[in-house]
């Protein structure tokens, strides 16, 4: 049998920027500002490794679909040793139910070891290699690297330049470690790293009060949902000891069981709430509604994280999770059923809250911010949906043009708009200035919106199918008034920032900055990224006006636009229906998981038809054209929405987030809040006061007859008595009282010795 | 099962620490003998745990070490207080409650 090194090796990818994070957290001073070399190194490294799994895992998939060994030895070695009877059903479940794209099986690639035992529980640690990690890896490796080259630049001159590498590090190690986890208790592990490694980049500059609060709330509010996560892999434990006899956390375990469950038509309550459970954890990560308010906040850290948080590491975390452990939505939720379900419902309201906010911000990264959101939601939707593959291959597609759109805005900021973000007063015309950059922008803009042949129309094309081919016929529909809502908003974006007059021009380079920092304070319609300290050492910055940013920023950013178009190509029904070359539908053979029937569901790839690809191009041409007239062409005048009532009333519900902000500060702490405080003054005042005051006045009649009585004639001579007998007594022992610590130590220590001895004696 | 080993090493552990405690002319490493007592006392718990084949005494040991780290945070404090008032960290000259 055959080694495959890279991915038998895979839990280096995670070490390797692991290790980097110490180095430079313990050496980074001594180094300077080469310490982000050692990040990138680092990161240089895990992506070359990351590529090495990519291309033996295809080369594990075609040997053991030209029946190079059913079952992969390999694999199957390990699966035995780990749990008996489940490997040989996967096996017939794959013979038996073979239509086509099921019909082999490619195990996945499991090592692990020993991470602690007690009582004759055993909890291993390893890795578990399979077609959507290997793709994680590539794509978390790829953005990392990418953001982390681009930062050296655009963090040159930082106050925590070292410290701000240190934690890109770990947040790509953590992330990379979530990724290969082979239990679900090491992905819990990895998931708070991530969570961790957010916090400390969201609150980067965490001088400015706006920017700790936005980090706080990220970190609290994805806390609301680890609560289901940890309950969730709690759970995951009991199903497969529901199953087997013997409960475990290892994921492959973790998917039969909750198949090979639902079969037996048991335990339906079990899986319905881990899969909710798990399905809180993914709406706090993945910024799903109603959680999804951190997500825009968490723009106060510095753009590159931004990039990496929403394309790569933090959001998709969630996503990854869902499709990890998807046997549990899938018979829990009975996704295969139609209709409508709990997960597919959480990301349609998503996919739709989402980019209804992305119209009303006037900061170019919260529009982003937001359309990660929607696009989060289509994701989910398409887990929701079944449409396993496409939601993922949308996750795939989503990291390489959301990564090229939030770097882009990062360009604009940094090079055109003195590190504003604030579309409607700083920026517009930029197209002028800076061409290469409104060039890469309108491309990963054109993917967002799914125009054709970029990357983004055939993932969000292949989930609008799926959902159809599955009886979601709602779905399909809400997902198609996404589209043209994310091609409207997008075109008022790229108006405001690229198109008309530059509305920069501030003629003192100080004063600008310092009004910002005053905006910032009072609300979150300025985001901003401070960089102040770093922009007086900038000598380019002293020309005032807006340029072209230099390599370091602009070399990603041709190659995430080169990966918005083509990264597309390799799961495109359309093309192959015309060209009917392998290379368009590789992706659902390399990444979907071929571990037959019943470690997985059997996922279902429609049959193209020209219908879903007319009606979506359609929505985006909808959206476009509407924007257009609405906001360029003012075709219904300058304030529309200042005099039509219901569209002014809709304006200002959006501007005010849906009063979800409202909702969780006021209302559910407030209300929490005030009738507590309330219940206790009240009892105060009525229930104590009165207790109080009446048992005051008893107690000052009773006092005056003891007084009297009592006290003066009988306590009085028992007391004087009393000391001055105990006077005499205090003088005698006062000799033992020497004052010197250890004395009594060694006093303690002979009395204790002898009650030992008395106790050892009696016994 | 090495019982007596364990407990032989706990016993001279636990000697060195009273030991210090008794002798030692700082503050501080008096309260650095009460840890070594405090560690004695754990390798106890572990190793009866491991032999009684219990895990009771790996989670009296965790308690122990918890609490521990607390005491030693407010002997810290103390003994800080106490050369702030005093200039001095030696034992012998807190002796204000002399009879």
């Amino acid at each position: 049998m055959k080694h495959y090194w890279f991915l038998d090796n895979a839990w280096l990818i995670p070490l390797i920027p692991a290790i980097s994070y110490f180095v430079i957290l313990l050496f980074g001073k001594r180094f300077g500002e080469r310490a982000a070399w050692i990040g990138l190194a680092s990161i240089g490294s895990a992506w070359v490794l990351a590529c090495g799994t990519v291309v033996q895992w295809i080369s594990h998939v075609n040997a053991s679909e030209h029946g190079g060994e059913p079952g992969g030895e390999h694999g199957a070695v390990e699966t035995i040793r780990a749990f008996g009877r489940s490997i040989k059903l996967a096996a017939e479940g794959a013979s038996a139910g073979g239509e086509g794209h099921a019909s082999f099986v490619a195990n996945p690639i499991i090592h692990s070891t020993t991470w602690f035992q007690n009582n004759g529980f055993k909890l291993d640690v390893g890795i578990h290699i399979d077609g959507l990690a290997v793709m994680m890896l590539f794509v978390v490796t790829t953005i990392s690297l990418l953001v982390h080259f681009y930062s050296t630049e655009y963090l040159k001159g930082d106050r925590r330049f070292n410290h701000y590498f240190a934690a890109l590090s770990l947040f790509s190690a953590s992330m990379l470690f979530l990724v290969v986890a082979s239990n679900t208790l090491q992905l819990l592990v990895g998931w708070e790293l991530v969570g961790l490694c957010s916090f400390m980049l969201i609150g980067h500059w965490w001088e400015e009060k706006p920017n700790s609060n936005a980090a706080l709330k990220a970190f609290l509010t994805t806390r609301t949902g680890d609560i289901g996560l940890l309950a969730g892999v709690i759970m995951t434990f009991f199903v497969v000891q529901r199953y087997t006899g013997t409960g475990s956390f290892d994921i492959t375990q973790v998917n039969q069981a909750a198949i090979g469950l639902s079969l037996d038509g048991n335990s339906k309550s079990l899986l319905f709430w881990c899969a909710a459970a798990l399905l809180l954890a993914i709406i706090g990560k993945s910024g799903q509604f109603p959680l999804h308010t951190w997500l825009p906040d968490a723009m106060a850290g510095p753009t590159p994280v931004s990039a990496l948080i929403h394309a790569a590491t933090m959001v998709v975390a969630g996503v990854y999770l869902g499709a990890r452990v998807y046997p549990i939505f899938h018979e829990g939720l009975n996704i295969g059923d139609g209709g409508i379900n709990l997960m597919a419902a959480v990301g349609g309201a998503t996919l739709l809250v989402g980019a209804g906010l992305a119209f009303v911000q006037n900061d170019i990264k919260k529009v982003l911010a937001y359309s990660t959101i929607s696009q989060l939601g289509y994701m989910v939707m398409g887990l929701g949906v079944g449409a396993w593959s496409a939601a993922i291959f949308h996750l795939f597609t989503h990291a390489f043009f959301k990564a090229n759109l939030f770097l882009g805005a990062g360009s604009v900021s940094h090079s055109g708009a003195h590190h504003s973000f604030d579309m409607k007063n700083d920026m517009g015309g930029l197209r002028k200035f800076m061409p290469k950059t409104f060039a890469t922008f309108m491309i990963g803009t054109a993917a967002l919106i799914g125009v054709p042949l970029t990357a983004g129309f055939f993932s969000k094309d292949e989930i609008l199918a799926t959902a159809s081919a599955n009886e979601y016929t709602f779905f399909k529909y809400v997902g198609l008034l996404g589209a043209v809502m994310t091609a409207a908003y997008m075109t008022r974006c790229v108006y405001l920032t690229f198109f008309g007059e530059y509305r920069g021009g501030h003629a003192d380079h100080g004063d600008a900055h310092d009004s910002h920092a005053a905006h910032t304070a009072d609300g979150d319609d300025h985001g901003h990224d401070h960089g102040h300290a770093a922009s007086n050492d900038h000598g380019h910055d002293a020309n005032g006006g807006p340029h072209e940013s230099n390599f370091p920023i602009l070399g990603p950013l041709y190659f995430l636009s080169f990966m918005s178009i083509f990264a597309g190509w390799i799961f495109a029904p359309m093309l192959h229906h015309i060209f009917h070359w392998e290379i368009f539908e590789k992706f659902p053979l390399w990444v979907d998981p071929h571990v037959g029937s019943r470690g997985f569901p059997i996922l279902e790839h429609p049959e193209f038809a020209w219908i879903d690809p007319i009606l979506a191009t359609a929505a985006g041409v909808v959206g476009v054209t509407l924007a257009y007239l609405f906001y360029w062409r003012k075709a219904y005048g300058q304030n529309i929405t200042e005099r039509n009532g219901a569209l002014g009333a809709g304006k200002k519900l959006l501007v005010n987030k849906y009063y979800l902000d409202v909702l969780y500060t006021d209302v559910i702490v407030g209300a929490t809040k005030g009738p507590i405080a309330q219940a206790a003054y009240w009892v105060n005042q009525n229930v104590i006061d009165n207790v109080l005051r009446y048992t005051g006045k008893g107690a000052a009649g009773a006092a005056k007859f003891v007084y009297k009585y009592i006290d003066q004639k009988g306590v009085d001579g028992i007391y004087n008595g009393s000391a001055a007998g105990t006077s005499a007594l205090g003088g005698l022992s006062s000799k033992l009282q020497t004052g010197r610590l250890q004395y009594y130590a060694l006093l303690v220590l002979f009395l204790l010795s002898a009650v030992a001895f008395a106790v050892v004696i009696t016994n | 099962m090495m019982l007596n080993q364990f407990l032989l090493l706990s016993a001279f552990l636990f000697g060195t620490g009273i030991y210090g405690v008794i002798t030692r002319k700082h503050t501080v490493l008096v309260l650095a003998s009460i840890e070594l007592m405090l560690v004695a006392v754990n390798i106890n718990l572990v190793a009866f745990g491991a032999t009684l084949n219990n895990a009771v005494g790996q989670v009296f040991a965790l308690f122990v070490l918890a609490i521990a780290a607390a005491e030693v945070g407010v002997g810290l404090a103390i003994v800080l207080l106490i050369y702030r008032n005093l200039r001095s960290a030696n034992p012998d000259d807190v002796n204000v409650l002399k009879g």
